[in-house]
């Protein structure tokens, strides 16, 4: 989209998603909580994806991580503190990030799809089949974390608008975060590398450690949505790590159009209400969304964002 | 462990390992001739091993059941290359994965609409019902030799038809180029079609004949689909000697891993984190060659 | 002759059973324009790729301003002033002119790793890429796509992408495959200008190129170095006529 109209475009949607709250019921609000924690979950793969040409099939491993850092860091039935919690839940995530990226930035193409699913994998069996954290039925969050300031208590987590307009400030912050990361140095590096790494080598980027702050960031902002999600069920369990959610983040950055902030966030609100739609239809509502993603993958390579615009992008970039 | 329990795992890990293969090379193949992923590939173990219990249930015969099951496998395997898959072949692997995920979700959902969500037993087949007698106390389920048997045995025909046959020929020149081999009149669409056919058998046969020792149910391919990656990632993409190793190798690990102890620091390490020794395999082989054993350098 | 900037020792690469290079010893300085010449298969891009590091050698030395480099890595070796184009366009395509040759200008930073601070404020690495591309002859086309440029254009860009980097050592390979007249002289004139402050060494096919700007010639025949010396000596040599330069070819 050309920068005014972008622009403009941006705040009204801001706006009216600040209105939501003001004139939906509770049922839309959570709704629409769960999408925007999904578009931040999807953002965060499209930097890996879009932006940097690495198709990772285990992003759910650093969502899953940091829902768990917070509940293993609640005390059962007390709250734990927004203010440490979440850094830590984000730190997890972030180093677990860093010790797989040593490992599967090894690797490319083929190799590092098969391997980042295999790691996210390992994770899963680790929350699953261990004592670790409340094996299969994961651990419940009676309490959500508290935001306490020298006893000020800005918001309450356990309010629906609260919670709703603390998860619209984070996903908007990282929006902006991400846009402007993109648009530095290290931003244009990962452009380079997505397009060509071999002559981004021949230039003097010595792209692994590139690649490596690619990883942990996306890997961090997974654990933000990975928190958030955490906080807005009240429980986590090993479906935060299962490779069907990796999958699915990754159709909603596709379906929303890759390489575009944008897109991954429509794709996340595309295929949440898809999702709904088609519960409502059938018990067996998997078979037309696998039929849906069947043709989305064939159909809109750019995705919906694609539809709308024919700019090129990052996206009519040669095979990588 | 004594002699009898080692050997009897010794021939259990060489089953998986065998079983792990069949499904690994067809996967390797596919993905080293056509350059195509295919996540969907342990769908078709899972419909296999489903066709297996529904068949033989309705024909009463096992054998008949392996017979018509292949049958079906293959046409669905055509049917399958022909609409979707050979619209793959030059794009980006993300959409290859999306679309095969898609396709995941399809098989898993028919297979529920189908034969339901529950877990079912495949009898052994009448035939191969004995046990050979090891030591004293310990005996061998004939019915296990069997699948190794036939495991080999298969690996072997397709050492064979690769490397002796023409059509073999035709397969590994299409593997390293493409237009050479269409320009020399070979028709490579045939040939894709055939090689993706007989992946999806492979993996499908594989099930039918796992069904009886490792019963049928719901998530059995998801499981069998992220082993098959590592035994690909640790083999080497695209080389079946690769992933006869690599599945000989996790089969080991795997089996062994359940059954000795291990104490690291009075923590037990074994056997209750043998689920991750096979990943844990994999993490070295990345560190020391991340092509895989016998893959070529990246 | 001044200090060698790049030098090869006994420099050899062999594939299986076969030798593409066996052997090869050779050095530039700045100030001169070393041409390596020899018919298709002569090993020449083998020889480069060498050089650069995008392939190690299997035995022999290679030594750049005084460090021997064999083995290293192709960003490690760029970063010690070693400016690489390719004889196989490999460029950004679906970026600017001018952005590749800002990318290849950011490079010279001494970290990208900043995140916060629009690559575009950087004024150094825009006035950098504009004089590279100015060079190269470009100064017109640099918001023009690159897979929208001719591909005389985009060899151009990738001698931009060299350039911007701020070597003191050129490895051009075929710098001039695919342009037209026009195009090539004023390469020819660029290249006479670089030798001044560079060394470069060139692997290409255009005689009339070569022996205009060339200060030292070596002729490679399957691998191995056949002749070497000023370009009067090459033309004189039996050896090298026969091999290479033979029947049609002359343009001596």
């Amino acid at each position: 989209m050309t920068g005014r109209v972008g622009l403009v475009a941006a705040v009204v949607a801001v706006l009216a998603l600040a209105a939501l709250p003001m004139v939906a019921e509770k049922f839309y609000v959570q709704l629409v909580t769960k999408i925007l924690i999904m578009a931040i979950f999807a953002m965060s793969l499209d930097l890996l994806i879009g932006y940097t040409g690495l198709v990772s099939f285990g992003h759910a491993a650093f969502y899953g991580i940091a829902g768990y850092a917070l509940a293993l860091l609640s005390p059962q039935y007390e709250a734990a503190s927004v203010w440490t919690s979440l850094p830590l839940a984000i730190g997890a995530a972030a180093l677990a990030a860093l010790v797989i990226g040593l490992f599967v930035l090894r690797t490319s193409g083929i190799y590092f799809i098969m391997v980042t699913l295999a790691f996210a994998q390992m994770a899963y069996f680790v929350f699953h089949d261990t004592k670790l954290a409340g094996g299969s039925d994961g651990i419940y969050i009676y309490v959500r974390p508290v935001a306490e300031i020298f006893g000020w208590k800005p918001f309450d987590l356990e309010n629906f608008g609260h919670l709703y307009y603390v998860v619209l400030a984070l996903a908007v912050g990282v929006f902006v975060l991400l846009r402007v990361v993109l648009a530095s140095l290290f931003g244009r590096v990962i452009a380079g590398i997505r397009v060509n790494e071999h002559r981004m080598r021949s230039l003097g980027y010595p792209t692994f450690r590139y690649k490596l702050a690619a990883f942990v960031f996306a890997g961090a902002l997974a654990g933000l949505a990975g928190w958030l999600s955490a906080v807005q069920f009240g429980v986590v369990n090993p479906d935060f790590l299962a490779w069907h959610l990796s999958g699915s983040v990754m159709m909603m950055v596709i379906l929303g159009g890759m390489g575009t902030l944008v897109g991954p966030a429509i794709g996340a609100a595309a295929m949440m209400l898809a999702e709904l739609w088609l519960q409502g239809l059938t018990k067996h509502w998997q078979l037309l969304m696998g039929g849906f993603i069947v043709l989305v993958a064939l159909l809109l390579p750019r995705g919906l964002l694609g539809l709308l615009t024919t700019r090129g992008g990052p996206t009519d970039s040669t095979r990588g | 462990m004594d002699l009898g329990t080692f050997f009897v795992q010794l021939l259990n890990s060489v089953q998986y390992g065998l079983l792990l293969f069949l499904v690994a090379s067809g996967l390797t193949l596919i993905f080293g001739i056509m350059g195509v992923i295919n996540i969907a590939h342990g769908s078709f173990y899972m419909i296999g091993a489903y066709l297996a219990w529904s068949l033989s249930g309705a024909v009463g015969n096992f054998w008949l059941a392996l017979v018509v099951g292949v049958a079906l496998s293959v046409a669905l395997g055509l049917v399958l290359e022909w609409l979707l898959i050979n619209k793959l072949y030059d794009r980006d692997h993300l959409y290859q994965v999306l679309l095969t995920y898609g396709l995941i979700l399809v098989f898993e959902e028919l297979r529920a609409v189908i034969w339901g969500n529950d877990v079912h037993a495949v009898p052994v087949p009448a035939l191969l019902k004995a046990s050979i007698p090891l030591t004293e106390n310990l005996s061998y389920p004939v019915y296990r030799l069997f699948i190794s048997a036939v495991c080999l045995a298969l690996a072997g025909l397709m050492y064979w038809v690769i490397q002796k046959t023409r059509l073999g020929m035709m397969i590994r020149a299409g593997a390293s180029n493409r237009e050479m081999v269409q320009s020399l009149g070979i028709n490579i669409g045939f040939v894709y079609r055939v090689v993706f056919a007989v992946g999806v058998a492979l993996a499908a046969f594989a099930g039918m004949i796992a069904a009886p020792v490792s019963s049928v149910f719901p998530g059995m391919g998801g499981q069998v689909l992220i082993i098959c990656f590592v035994v690909v990632v640790i083999g080497g993409v695209g080389s079946v000697k690769g992933a006869l190793v690599a599945a000989i190798l996790i089969g080991l690990i795997d089996t062994f891993g359940k059954v000795i102890e291990v104490q690291i620091g009075g923590f037990s390490v074994l056997p209750e984190l043998s689920g991750m020794s096979v990943y844990l395999l994999m993490a070295v082989v990345l560190l020391w060659r991340p092509q895989g054993i016998f893959g070529k350098r990246l | 002759m001044a200090e060698p900037a790049l030098e090869t020792i006994a420099l050899s690469r062999f594939f299986g059973g076969l030798a593409a290079v066996s052997n090869v010893s050779l050095a530039c300085a700045v100030g001169e324009v070393h041409a390596v010449i020899g018919p298709n298969g002569a090993g020449k891009s083998t020889l480069i790729n060498m050089l650069s590091g995008d392939l190690p050698p299997s035995s022999g030395k290679i030594v750049v301003r005084g460090q021997e480099v064999a083995g290293l890595a192709a960003d490690r070796i760029s970063r010690l002033g070693v400016g690489r184009s390719y004889q196989k366009t490999n460029v950004f395509l679906p970026f600017t002119a001018f952005e590749n040759a800002r990318l290849a200008a950011q490079s010279r930073l001494a970290s990208s790793m900043r995140f916060l601070r629009p690559a575009d404020a950087y004024r150094e690495v825009n006035a950098a890429a504009e004089r590279a591309l100015a060079q190269a002859g470009l100064e017109e086309k640099g918001q023009v796509p690159v897979l929208a440029l001719s591909h005389g254009e985009q060899r151009q860009v990738e001698i931009a992408m060299a350039l911007a980097t701020d070597p003191s050592i050129l490895l051009l390979d075929e710098p001039l495959a695919g342009m037209g007249a026009d195009e090539s002289s004023r390469i020819v004139a660029l290249l006479k200008k670089l030798s001044g402050d560079h060394a470069i060494l060139l692997v290409e096919h255009d005689m009339d190129a070569v022996f205009a700007v060339a200060d030292t010639l070596t002729v490679m025949v399957n691998g191995t170095v056949l002749e070497s010396g000023t370009p009067e000596h090459i033309r004189a040599s039996k050896a090298v006529q026969e091999a290479y330069l033979g029947g049609d070819e002359a343009h001596v």
